[in-house]
């Protein structure tokens, strides 16, 4: 494996006594697309922001292209694209002259960096509003001229914090695409996401997150093989009735969980525990058999009570 | 249409970094003063000129309006100048002031409270140093602006009663720098509306007792003291010194007062820019 771009080990950051980040260990090879995954709160943009170098860390060891953060901010800063969770566009400057000053910023000649907004304009598709105000765009062309102004440097890592919350599902599956075409040319990407599709469809490994500690790692598939079933099945018997058909279907399947509006019954073949739910007697008013997904890793993980 | 995004090799140039200033200078400070200038494209012209008219207003009401039944003013040096030529080179101070610190704070306050500019600025290559020595650098462009504009009025009235008074124009900077670099680390600490009027109640007593419209031996010397302390006497002094040709050895501890201020503005600025967006 070719020497990572990021290593991080038993990083840590603390807001008082608190731990946001409570000592994560992970490693990032070049090329290569990580995910940071995990509910609200869980460290994901603390985690970001160290390794962004806009914030340091309370303890453990953190290495950017070689580099230490703490004592070489702006060079390792030079060689990084960042997409922060909120938009933090300027809003006195004019899109286009958005993607300039923010190239001026890194120190690039004033005509290379004119010819790159325009680039970045085509690519964001957003040549036709060159010329609007940034409070005049919608959330969205927000968003893509974000990502198009991380792009300016020509970035070796590119950090997304959650690119495309917010975003209609066109825009999503454009940005996607742009993401995956940068991956190919070589960016190293680095993301969070609250959509699993979206994990499943950029990351090749991924790393869940809960409370400041890493719960699980590896690549979609093998998370799903490892802490799920190949198939899930779905049943409803109407909210009273659930819990009592909870005990008659005992023993089906690999593990059956309990929800207040459905079982869920994980399982490597579901149709046939559905059939073994229907010779039991069972009508389930509505049922479905679905493929296992990383929602269902993730939700394993880090429980379904939203617990603030 | 092109979807695929070519890549430069090094769009961006290696950095020439300090061995000391490396974490907090880039030495790209003019892209900062850049945007500003770039920004100023949006801004309200008639506030921006309001500004300036104020020291005029000044000028011309007491200068020449009062000026008429004052006479002469003995300077602290003895010299006997008419009271408009007397105030003139006070006003232009003052005119340096208003401009540096109309961006330092204000307009700082709001960057740093509501909007996210430093945050996005320090994600790139710059440093918290680039940060505020562009910013206060823009500040004081105004200052200078406001000052030239009042030199050229100074000018046309005969006010200027030495060739000195050329020197007034990098004195005026120096002043200027000194206002935007403290204004801006000031402002940098504040987080609340009521603490910025805080600025303006300093402002105000400054703006008229700091021997502005008559010499400070008119107060008692503890009095003395504390207006001697403040930045306006001193850019106040310097200034007369130069427009009037009252020149003496003394004129550079204005110098060095402004020095001193500008470098702990910078300090502070720096420090603070840091502690709140690079933590
Ligand atoms: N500046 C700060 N001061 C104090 N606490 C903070 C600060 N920034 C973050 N935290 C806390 O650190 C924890 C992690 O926050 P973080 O923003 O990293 O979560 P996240 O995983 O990005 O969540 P989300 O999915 O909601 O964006 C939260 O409990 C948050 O309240
Ligand atoms: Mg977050």
């Amino acid at each position: 494996m070719p020497e990572a771009v990021i290593t991080a080990s038993l990083l840590t950051k603390k807001y008082k006594d608190f731990a946001a980040v409570d000592g994560i260990s992970f490693e990032v090879a070049p090329g290569e697309s990580f995910g940071l995954l995990g509910p609200n709160g869980a460290g994901k943009s603390t985690t970001m922001r160290m390794v962004g170098a806009v914030s340091t860390r309370t303890s453990g060891d953190l290495t950017i292209l070689g580099l230490d953060p703490d004592l070489h901010g702006p060079e390792i800063r030079a060689q990084l694209g960042v997409v922060p969770q909120a938009d933090n566009l300027d809003q006195e400057l004019r899109v286009r002259d958005n993607l300039i000053v923010y190239g001026r910023y890194f120190g690039i000649p004033r005509r290379q960096v004119a010819k790159r907004a325009d680039e970045l304009l085509e690519f964001a598709q957003l040549s036709d509003r060159a010329k609007s105000r940034v409070d005049d765009l919608s959330g969205g062309m927000k968003r893509r001229l974000t990502i198009a102004r991380a792009l300016v440097n020509d970035p070796r890592i590119l950090l997304l914090d959650e690119p495309t919350t917010g975003l209609d599902p066109q825009a999503r599956h454009i940005l996607w695409d742009r993401l995956f075409r940068l991956k190919e040319q070589g960016t190293t990407l680095v993301l969070t996401t609250h959509y699993m599709d979206e994990a499943e469809q950029l990351c090749d490994r991924l790393v869940v997150v809960d409370k400041g500690k890493i719960m699980a790692e590896g690549s979609p598939a093998a998370l799903i093989k490892q802490y799920s079933t190949r198939e899930v099945v779905e049943v409803r018997f109407g909210s009273e009735k659930n819990a009592k058909v909870a005990k008659l279907i005992k023993g089906i399947g690999d593990r059956i969980e309990v929800l207040p509006d459905r079982i869920l019954i994980y399982s490597d073949n579901g149709e046939a525990e559905l059939s073994e739910i229907i010779k039991r007697g069972l009508n389930p008013i509505t049922s479905l058999v679905r493929r296992s997904s990383l929602e269902d890793v993730f939700l394993r993980l880090t429980g379904r009570s939203l617990i603030e | 249409m092109t979807t695929t995004l070519p890549t430069s090799p090094a769009l961006v140039p290696a950095q020439t970094r300090s061995r000391f200033l490396g974490s907090i200078y880039a030495g790209n400070s003019r892209a900062v003063l850049g945007r500003g200038l770039l920004a100023t494209r949006t801004s309200n012209y008639w506030i921006v000129l309001s500004g300036f008219f104020e020291p005029v207003l000044y000028l011309l009401s007491l200068g020449i309006g009062l000026g008429s039944l004052i006479g002469t003013v003995t300077t602290a040096t003895g010299q006997h100048v008419p009271y408009a030529a007397y105030i003139a080179p006070a006003l232009l101070a003052v005119s340096a002031m208003n401009g540096a610190i109309y961006d330092s704070t204000w307009n700082v306050f709001f960057k740093m409270n509501y909007g996210k500019l430093y945050e996005g600025m320090l994600a790139t290559s710059i440093g918290p140093f680039d940060v505020a020595l562009g910013e206060i650098a823009f500040a004081l462009l105004r200052g200078l602006l406001y000052a030239i504009g009042f030199m050229i009025v100074m000018q046309f009235f005969g006010l200027n009663l030495a060739w000195t008074a050329l020197l007034a124009l990098p004195a005026v900077v120096l002043i200027a720098f000194g206002f935007a670099s403290l204004g801006m680390a000031i402002t940098s600490y504040m987080k609340t509306f009521q603490q910025m009027d805080w600025i303006n109640f300093v402002m105000l007593p400054m703006f008229i007792f700091s021997a502005t419209f008559y010499p400070i031996t008119v107060y008692p010397p503890a009095m003395q003291y504390i207006i001697e302390a403040l930045p306006l006497w001193h850019g106040v002094e310097l200034i007369r010194g130069l427009t009037t040709g009252d020149l003496s050895w003394g004129l550079l501890w204005h110098v060095l007062y402004f020095a001193a201020m500008i470098t702990v503005g910078l300090i502070f600025t720096t420090k603070r820019l840091r502690a709140l967006f690079l933590a």
